[in-house]
């Protein structure tokens, strides 16, 4: 591990002790309306000031940050393996079965998943728990989130088939598992990350898109992303810069799991 | 003798536009500039449902009696004056005489007979000719000469006169049909998706005071703007004058950079309310519909809520506490003799303690020992409603009560609130455009759709709710306004004592307004800035940020 | 007389293909037909809250919006029309779905391929530029500036683009950009870890020639697939710009549509984006076969 990725890797651990530590750590109860300090500056006594309503805003950071850095990963993950699996099972196998999956993820671009996930808010019934809410919109971002990547994934695979270890492999009579496991998907393995990098802070600012369906995080629950709404009021965010901080924490955070994993050594 | 000629002809060549100026100067009105929130779906005048129609429809079309929006006063419009019999039944109009239509077709009570009739179309299915039809059967219309008409309703219609505010008179004999119009403009150019462009009607009737004729605008250009952080941003350019109606937020964004344009003409007539869901074919739990049906725990959820931090917090104090279905804004409707309700959590206990409720501990349970919770839904993609909620979950934490948000897109909230009855409680916000409280007899009569709580009753499920029935029959077919007040009153009693709405705020009239438009005057009444975009002119001064 | 067989196979081959994109499409738009007719909040319309209406109205109102004929004799007909040419009527606009398309696509197509153009020109230029300093400061730098446009919510880029008085296309290129910029960069550096660009780097080759002869062509593939779904992401990243910009093109239109569950109009936009997208996907997968097969 080269100080680049040492020092990424700390970064992100800071940030995790202190998600894990966050109860503790918070100067108010999340949800708390100071009803007399709306849009409060930062003070000693709420060191990010505080909302609109007069709450914490860093006790809503830290309280997010929970929401976000747990389930956003987790929610990628789901659509990277997703992703990873039936873009090098198709690629490899080739045939009939890479045109039905090839044209099967075609079609999903275009579908208006958006009408799919209101039938899911329809069936869940409207006192869900915040949790469960929150869970089932990752969730579902995880299984509708896979489709771009497979093309790209089962393109490469393909090239993967037709190289000479692959071949080597095959004849030494390796099964058809382990050749995807040992072999192909190392190979694969910085367009799963790639595919990685990229979902997380899309799924974080879905979620706040979510919120609009009545899926994910409800209020007074903060998460990432519905701290960032509001940004398109220019003059306010320059007024209060401290407002950018869940911004610039995304940013840190994305920049250090692409540092840590980085694609295979590039030596010169 | 011919060299004078030429010398003199030549000098008025010279001075020629010196002429057309001055003559100009006071017509020469420029063109105005703002949106329209949507597309206009129809340019029909007796159709229109929607914002940017009734836009359209204000600016163009000739109504018979115009409600003067400053003074809240009928004026006459195309009739000079005009009469209700006793009953309420039969309206007649003297009309103005020797006008024409923007396209020289001539006006004549003729017109007037085609649109009324067209009006009470059985067929037609609008707004505004429903808001005529208090019951069923034909109206009978006589044209005694060409400047008098009489018109006898099958029915009494409450309000009578002040509902041709909204009638524009089409013409019965124009090629054009429902585009030649007897308004200050008429649409001239219409780009789908894009714009509708308004030019200045030459045959209008009205003239100002000193006898020029109006309006002074050449022309009123509508862009069609859906977004609401890019019109305000089109404002502060200077690309648009004016922005009819414009929300707490905004207003305090433009208020920081440019006070003068930011008006806030006072509370208005929207209110925002809560109501909970007593529709008995509910798919609800059964202790939720006893919590619901009782009286004593709405008017207490109605006591815990703190209305006034709503108005400062949420609307930064371009709100006031709201407490019945009528504005205090609304001088005549408005009944003053009902107590103001107070914010107090301690009362709101003791009444939910009479009704069987107790606090245990930190949380409220009901008779069963059930704990009280409920979930409210409202509209996504309205800042304010989510805020307000979430200061009332605050709020009715403070009594034991757990409250939960979910908003949902309004297809689906409206399909919960309309079809299935799926809800428990619900924050929607009431957009009121008349002062006479008559047009919501819908949402009063236990029968209509409009009962929001529990529509479409077959009778009316509760004692308080018959009497709403009958106060509303007896206003409609009441003689005098006055009479109708004492109804109305009853009813604003009732809604206090009952809470099947519990409103919560009468937000401001709020618009903005560039320094270069001359004559404007806001009102607390829609359409807040351009009411009067007959006298409205662009002056020297520079629109906003078009210095820079 | 084998060109003429090798021809005629082809063209057969092309036709086949042609036809095949063409039911995908249709399918796809049936599917989202159902979509649509079963999600929550169909038949019902804002003006039932109005308190003016009376009863027959609201009744007569709701008679109009429901789909009252049932999804499969809905798929007959906008099959039949569909091969008439007639592409039915939106229920919220009440214009035909042909001229709302024929004036909307072109400006969405010219800001998805304009965008499309910059993001991959920036994404090739910063990918080559990275090829070149292999420095940590470059590669932290190059990252976190690469984060930051993807945690961008879009409504502050189409925001900024208004602001700025930019074009449409550029919100759509810095949307569109990091995440091509993060398979581009992944892809080169895996194809510069494989064996036999190893070996010819031990072999002592040029670095272009390393580039073009061999790094290139294993890239190419993937590459070509990824210009393929460009489209499909830059068309999902131009239905929120484009509403959110107000630019009159298909991406607020079926914004629009979806906001309003209007049935004839979302059938109809899924099926023009299916076809485009399956277009550029099939063409984008030719060409990297072609590519690889040529290479072998």
């Amino acid at each position: 591990m080269n100080a680049l990725q040492k020092v990424a890797a700390s970064v992100l651990l800071v940030i995790f002790v202190l998600m894990v530590l966050a109860t503790f750590l918070l100067p108010a109860p999340f949800a708390r309306q100071f009803r007399d300090i709306p849009n409060a500056g930062p003070s000693k006594a709420h060191p990010l000031g505080t909302d609109a309503l007069g709450r914490d805003s860093l006790s809503r950071l830290l309280y997010g940050t929970r929401v976000s850095l747990l389930l956003a990963p987790a929610a990628a993950l789901l659509s990277t393996l997703i992703a990873a699996l039936l873009g090098s099972v198709a690629g490899l196998l080739g045939g009939w079965f890479e045109r039905i999956v090839l044209a099967a993820t075609d079609l999903s671009l275009a579908l208006p998943w958006l009408f799919l996930l209101l039938v899911v808010r329809a069936m869940l019934p409207l006192d869900v728990p915040p949790l469960v809410s929150v869970l089932i919109a990752f969730l579902m971002m995880g299984l509708l989130g896979w489709q771009a990547s497979v093309r790209v994934i089962c393109a490469a695979a393909r090239g993967v088939r037709d190289s000479d270890f692959l071949l080597l492999a095959r004849s030494t009579g390796c099964a058809p598992v382990r050749l995807l496991w040992r072999h192909v998907a190392p190979n694969l393995r910085p367009l799963f990350y790639a595919k990685f990098f990229i979902s997380i802070p899309l799924f974080i600012l879905t979620e706040a898109n979510l919120s609009i369906l009545g899926l994910g995080v409800m209020e007074p629950m903060p998460s990432w992303g519905t701290l960032m709404r509001g940004f398109e009021d220019f003059s306010a965010l320059s007024a209060n810069p401290w407002r950018l901080v869940p911004l610039v924490l995304l940013v840190i955070v994305v920049t250090c799991f692409q540092l840590v994993l980085p694609p295979q050594e590039v030596t010169q | 003798m011919r060299r004078v000629c030429m010398v003199f002809a030549f000098t008025l060549v010279l001075c020629w536009p010196a002429f057309v100026r001055a003559e100009s100067a006071g017509q020469s009105g420029g063109e105005l500039h703002f949106c329209l929130r949507g597309e206009p779906k129809t340019f029909n005048p007796l159709l229109v449902e929607e914002d940017a129609s009734e836009t359209i429809r204000y600016l163009t079309g000739g109504v018979l009696i115009r409600l003067n929006r400053q003074t809240q006063a009928l004026e006459p419009g195309l009739a000079i004056s005009w009469k209700v019999s006793d009953d309420g039944r039969k309206i007649s109009f003297r009309l103005r005489s020797g006008l024409h239509f923007s396209d020289g077709t001539p006006f004549t009570s003729e017109d007037v007979a085609y649109t009324i009739k067209a009006l009470m179309d059985p067929q037609l299915h609008s707004p505004t000719g429903d808001s005529f039809r208090s019951s069923d059967g034909q109206v009978a219309i006589q044209t005694p000469s060409s400047d008098t008409i009489v018109a006898t309703f099958p029915a009494p219609v409450a309000g009578l006169e002040r509902l041709f505010d909204q009638v524009a008179i089409l013409s019965a004999h124009s090629p054009k049909k429902e585009m030649a119009v007897l308004g200050p403009f008429y649409v001239a150019d219409y780009a789908p998706g894009s714009y509708v462009l308004l030019r200045r009607n030459v045959n209008y009737w009205k003239k100002d005071k000193e006898g020029k004729p109006l309006p002074y605008l050449d022309s009123i250009r509508l862009d069609i703007q859906r977004n609401r952080d890019i019109e305000l941003l089109r404002f502060r350019r200077g690309e648009i004058h004016l922005i009819n109606t414009l929300d707490a937020e905004y207003f305090d964004r433009l208020q920081k950079e440019s006070p003068a344009a930011a008006h806030d003409a006072g509370p208005g007539l929207d209110s925002e309310q809560l109501w909970f869901n007593q529709v008995p074919a509910a798919p609800l739990s059964e202790n939720k519909k006893t919590w619901f049906h009782s009286t004593e725990f709405r008017k207490a959820i109605s006591m815990a809520i703190n209305r006034s931090d709503l108005s400062r917090i949420v609307f930064s104090g371009h709100a006031q506490p709201a407490f019945g279905p009528v504005s205090p804004a609304n001088h005549f409707w408005f009944n003053s003799s009902l107590p103001a309700q107070k914010y107090d959590s301690a009362e709101a206990l003791r009444l939910l303690a009479r009704a069987g409720f107790r606090l245990v501990g930190e949380t409220l349970r009901d008779a069963s020992g059930n704990r009280v919770e409920f979930t409210v839904i409202t509209n996504s993609g309205n800042k304010s409603r989510e805020q307000m909620v979430t200061m009332i979950q605050q709020d009715l934490s403070q009594i034991g009560i757990k409250v939960n948000l979910v908003t949902l897109d309004f297809p689906s909230l409206i399909e919960r609130i309309t079809r299935t009855y799926d809800y428990e409680a619900c924050l929607l916000g009431l957009v009121n455009t008349d002062l006479d409280p008559n047009s919501q007899m819908n949402v009063w009569l236990s029968s209509a759709e409009n009962h929001q709580w529990n529509p479409k009753q077959s009778k009316p499920a509760t004692a308080w709710e018959a009497e709403l029935d009958r106060l509303m029959q007896a206003q409609s077919s009441a003689s005098t306004d006055k009479k109708r007040k004492l109804d109305w009153d009853k009813v604003q009693q009732i809604v206090a004592d009952q809470q099947p709405f519990i409103y919560l705020v009468n937000k401001d009239a709020m618009s903005a307004i560039s320094p270069a438009v001359v004559g404007s005057s806001p009102s607390v009444l829609d359409p807040h800035v351009f009411w009067n975009a007959e006298v409205l002119r662009l002056g020297p001064e520079l629109a906003l940020g078009a210095q820079k | 007389m084998i060109e003429t067989r090798k021809s005629t196979k082809l063209f057969q081959l092309g036709l086949r293909r042609l036809l095949l994109l063409l039911c995908l499409g249709l399918a796809g738009a049936l599917v989202g037909a159902t979509l649509v007719r079963f999600a929550p909040g169909y038949g019902v319309s804002e003006r039932e809250l109005d308190p003016r209406w009376r009863a027959e109205s609201v009744e007569a109102l709701r008679q109009k919006q429901a789909l009252h004929q049932g999804l499969p004799s809905f798929y007959f007909h906008f099959l039949s029309a569909l091969a008439h040419g007639d592409l039915g009527e939106s229920d919220s606009l009440k214009r035909p779905v042909r001229e709302l398309l024929r004036q909307r696509l072109p400006v969405t197509a010219n800001s998805v391929v304009r965008g499309l153009g910059v993001a991959w020109l920036a994404a090739a230029l910063l990918a080559s530029f990275g090829l070149a300093f292999r420095g940590w400061l470059f590669q932290a730098s190059t990252t976190a500036f690469n984060s930051l446009l993807l945690s961008l919510p879009s409504a502050v880029v189409a925001m900024l683009a208004v602001h700025l008085r930019t074009p449409v296309f550029c919100a759509i290129a810095v949307v569109v950009f990091p995440r091509l910029y993060s398979y581009i960069r992944n892809l080169l550096v895996r194809s510069y870890g494989q064996p036999h660009v190893l070996a010819a780097r031990a072999r002592g080759l040029g670095s272009r020639a390393i580039l073009f002869r061999h790094v290139l062509p294993l890239a190419a593939p993937p590459l070509l697939a990824l210009l393929g779904v460009s489209f499909a992401v830059s068309f999902g990243a131009a239905i929120p710009i484009e509403a959110l910009c107000d630019s009159p093109g298909l991406g607020q239109l079926a914004w629009q549509a979806a906001l309003s569950r209007d049935l004839p109009l979302i059938v109809n936009v899924t099926l023009v984006v299916s076809l485009v997208m399956l277009a550029a996907n099939s063409l984008a997968d030719l060409a990297g076969r072609t590519f690889s097969g040529s290479m072998q």
